[in-house]
Order: structure tokens, then sequence, then C-alpha cells
């Protein structure tokens, strides 16, 4: 009894201390699940079975029908054959809006005068809603790639453009008497300090480009496409597939986190410094 | 010693900004100068200028009237030959760069070997102290060591003139007390002429060998200092001197005298 108790004391912290983690992180599991699964359940009291209501069940399915539908349709070369395409489109239109935005955004941010001359125009182009130039672009470019990624570019490139302009005016006066004093290069003041300081700000206008791209994307591919997510989403619409038509809007969803995760890894390595300056002044 | 040769001269310097509201004299009349290695500080009422000086002397700032020669050469912007370091570290500094590359980027463009380079950078960094933290970013550091990081940034450099914009005002008494040697070591040590401003009357007569007394704006030198304490100082045998109270007792009543002059001349 003597020669058990120390031991006692000794393991059962570390036991409790491991079932409290256990039990933080099923909590935290089950948090991240809870809700979707609610949510399932729900869809599935609310969907018409295939065996009730003849007629009208094609128009609610349940999940299962939904899931399946998606395997047939999204998983395998169809993959390749109609989300590739659009992939494919989404990322020229995502590469294109951020270069673009952001090298119009620097010299736009850095000369006055071409600041003053461009405003009001800018506000102009950037307050019409770009699914209203489709017709126009398709007019110009025809129903080709590039007028799909013309149109993205129309509406992605805003929030990047207006945020670089902002962020690189905004560049610390003193940081930038600095640079002056010592005779830091154009190029190298670019680089080291316009940039760089702009940078929370070009990633939240990036941010928001990306669900504008991935909007204008569909919409391209709705008006005039023969490939495509939102050519196979109307497509399925029109034949009555409605199973097909959820499948492809949840792959849209996917492909939306997916962005939003490949946008969060890169931002946390170009914005490494701003979180933990932003951490530290928090104390 | 041997003598000194001239490095730094201020000839009838004026600024006046102009603004729609009415032109503001910053500095009226402004001549001194600088010998070659000599360490000297720039003192004056709060609000006199001090920093519109500094600018126009780095030629941050072109100067309404008189001349800056820095070497016998006018100085129409920013040299080679100067460096600066700035009041305020936290915008001076550069948080998305390491102190290493904050350091080494006005390097970059000076023609240097990449081993020159670093020995430059290295050499800089253990002389104020910081060979350890070179892979830190500033803002991972305490205000005194963001300070000598700038100071690192600024000798690294191999400016003939170190310009310092109070560059102590900002951190606490001890680590002043401790950047003031610093100071004092890397002039001794490097033969680099300085110019330091301060509204600090201790720190000016502790650090100066020369003290130059600024009137309130329109700025002019009310008058110049020589400060003959032992160049061998110590934070607390030399401020315990007689001499050294004298000194700062004098200064204390020029800047008094600054202040009420000023006011009896304004409207």
């Amino acid at each position: 009894m003597n020669a058990a108790a120390p031991s006692i004391a000794r393991s059962s912290p570390r036991r409790s201390r491991l079932a409290a983690r256990a039990r933080s992180f099923g909590a935290s599991i089950l948090f991240a699940v809870g809700l979707p699964v609610l949510i399932l359940l729900a869809w599935n009291l609310v969907a018409k079975k295939p065996d009730e209501a003849v007629g009208t069940e094609k128009f609610y399915p349940d999940p299962l029908t939904v899931g399946r539908a998606f395997t047939d349709n999204w998983v395998g070369p169809s993959f390749a054959e109609e989300a590739l395409p659009s992939l494919y489109r989404l990322g020229i239109g995502i590469i294109a809006s951020i270069a673009v935005g952001i090298a119009a955004g620097t010299v736009i941010g850095l000369v006055p005068w071409l600041r003053e001359l461009t405003g009001p125009v800018l506000e102009f182009f950037r307050a019409i809603p770009p699914p209203a130039l489709i017709p126009i672009v398709m007019l110009l470019l025809g129903i080709t790639d590039t007028m799909k990624i013309a149109v993205i570019v129309s509406g992605a490139v805003w929030p990047i453009l207006l945020n670089t302009i902002d962020g690189v005016r905004a560049t610390d006066s003193v940081m930038t008497e600095t640079a002056e004093a010592f005779r830091i290069t154009r190029w190298q003041r670019l680089w080291f300090l316009v940039l760089p300081s702009a940078s929370p700000r070009i990633m939240v206008g990036v941010r928001q480009g990306l669900s504008v791209a991935l909007i204008l994307m569909v919409i391209s591919e709705m008006f005039a496409s023969s490939s495509g997510l939102g050519y196979r989403i109307v497509y399925f619409q029109r034949n009555f597939l409605i199973a097909e038509s959820w499948s492809g809007i949840v792959l849209l969803g996917l492909i939306g986190v997916l962005l939003a995760v490949v946008f969060g890894f890169v931002e946390r390595r170009v914005l490494r410094w701003y979180h933990g300056m932003r951490e530290v002044e928090r104390g | 010693m041997a003598e000194r040769s001239t490095m730094l001269r201020v000839d009838h310097l004026s600024k006046v900004y102009e603004s729609p509201s009415g032109d503001v004299e910053a500095i009226g009349d402004l001549s001194f100068t600088m010998d070659a290695g000599e360490l000297v500080c720039v003192v004056g009422p709060s609000g006199c200028g001090k920093t519109t000086l500094l600018k126009c002397v780095a030629g941050l700032l072109r100067s309404s009237g008189g001349a800056v020669e820095l070497d016998g050469a006018r100085v129409t912007g920013p040299t080679p030959s100067m460096a600066l370091v700035f009041q305020e570290y936290g915008r001076s500094l550069y948080p998305w760069l390491t102190v290493r590359s904050n350091v080494e980027l006005p390097l970059r463009h000076k023609n240097l070997s990449r081993a020159e380079r670093d020995r430059l950078v290295n050499d800089s960094l253990l002389a104020v102290g910081l060979a350890d933290a070179a892979k830190s970013h500033p803002w991972q550091l305490s205000g005194g060591m963001q300070q000598r990081v700038a100071i690192a940034r600024a000798i690294a450099y191999e400016p003939e003139v170190l310009i310092m914009d109070e560059p102590f005002a900002a951190v606490d008494a001890q680590t002043r007390a401790d950047l003031e040697d610093l100071v004092r070591d890397l002039h001794r040590s490097r033969g680099v002429s300085i110019l330091f401003v301060t509204h600090d009357i201790d720190e000016s007569v502790y650090l100066g060998e020369r003290v130059l007394v600024l009137s309130k704006s329109p700025t002019r030198v009310l008058e110049t200092l020589e400060i003959d304490l032992p160049a061998q100082r110590d934070q607390i045998t030399t401020r315990a001197l007689p001499r050294f109270t004298e000194l700062r007792t004098h200064v204390y009543g020029q800047i008094q005298r600054a202040k009420a002059g000023a006011a009896v001349s304004s409207p």
C-alpha cells in the first residue's frame, strides 16, 4: 500500500492531463462536424425518398442521392472533362487579376497625378456589375476561354487594385525618409519597402478577389460555354437532373473551400511578420 | 591629437515652410561648423526646429537659404557620407526584414562584394552588441535593442557623419544610459563625426565635446559651448563632477532664456 502510493501520485496527474486533452480534442471534433451532420440529417428529413410522391421526388433529392450523383459526375474522367477547364480558367483569371491589380495599383498608388486622373474612372468601372459585361465581352472576344478569363479579371481585379493603391499610398513617411536618407535605389525601394508595407492590404484585396473570381467563373460558363462547371450545372437543371445539379453546387463549395485553404497557407507565409508584430503589439 | 579639419559647415541656413495660411519661419539664420571626428550635441527648447535642421543637413529637406557643405562639397540631397538614426525606431526599421537584412539593406546599392558586405554587417551588429539577434525581427526586440539595430545600420553604412535625431527620447532611463555610452564608444573607436540632436540637457553635456544651444523658432545658434569634461566619461563619476553640474546648469539657464526671449518677442 505504502509502496504503491507514490506511483499513483506520480501517474495520476499525467493520466488526467491526457484525458483532458483527449476530451478537448473530442470536443473540437464534435464542434467541427456537429453542425454539418445536423444539417445533413435535417436535409434527409425534408427530402423526398425515391419511393414516395411519385413524380416530384426528383426535385427533392436526399443527401445520399446527391452523393451518388457527385461520384457519378465528378469523380473520374468526367472531372478532367468538365471541372478542369473551369479550374484552368479560374486559375489563369486569378493570376492575371493579381498581376494586373498589384502592378497597376502600385504605379497608380505611387504617382499622385495618375491617382487623381484615374480615380473617377476606376470608381465607375468598379461599380459596374461584371456579369452585365458578359454579352459585350462575348461580342468582342467570342465564346472563348479568353472571354471567360476576361470576365473573371474584370470583376476580381478591382478589390486587388484598389487595396493595392491604398496600401502603397499608406507607406510610412519615416520609412520612406529612411530609404531616401540611405539612398536606396528605386527598385529596391519597391521590393523592400513599398510592396511589403502594402502587403497586408494587398492580401485583403486578394481574398475578396478570390470569391469574386469563383462567382464569375460560374456565371461566365452559364452564359456561353460547352464545357465547365457552370455549363454542367445549367445543363443538369434544364434536363431536370436535380441531384446532379446539386452535386455541381457541392463541388463549387469544395473549390471555394480549397481556394480559402490555399490562400490561408500563402497568407500566413507572406504576412508572417505582420501577424507576429500584431501579436506582440497586443501584448 | 592632430588638428582636425572641418567636416561639416552650415552657413546662414534658413528654412521657411510655405503654406496657404501663412509662411512659418522654422529656421532663422543658423551657422555652425563641425570638425572631422567631433561629437557635437544640438540642444534647444522643444519645438525649436531641431528636426528641420537635421533634415536640411541630411539633404532630406531643401533649405530656403544658406548652404550646407560636407567635406567642402555642397549638400543638395542625401549623400553616402551621412547616415541617420531616427527617433522613431519603430517606424524607421522595416518590420518585414530581419535585423540582419535591415542592416544590410542600405549596403545593397554600394558596390561591395558579398564577403565585404557580410563583414560590415557582422562587424556593426557585434559593435552594438546584437550579434545574437541577427535573425530576429525588429518587433521581437525591446525598444533599446531596436535603436541599437538602427545604429548598427548607420555605422555599417560607413558614413563620415552620423546624424542622430533624438534617438533615445523614446527609451527608458537605464537603457538610455547604456545607449549613450554606446554612442561614445562608437565615436571613440570608429572616429566617426556625430551630430547628435536632443532635448535632454544632461544628455547633451554628458555626450558632447561641444554643445550648440539653439533659440526658439525661428532658430539661431544661441551659444556654442565647449564641454571641457575628461574624454573618458562614465555615467556615475562624470555626472557627479562639479564641472558637469556647472555646465548643465549653464545650458539649462540658456534654454530658459531662449524660451523667455521668444515669449517676449512673439506678439
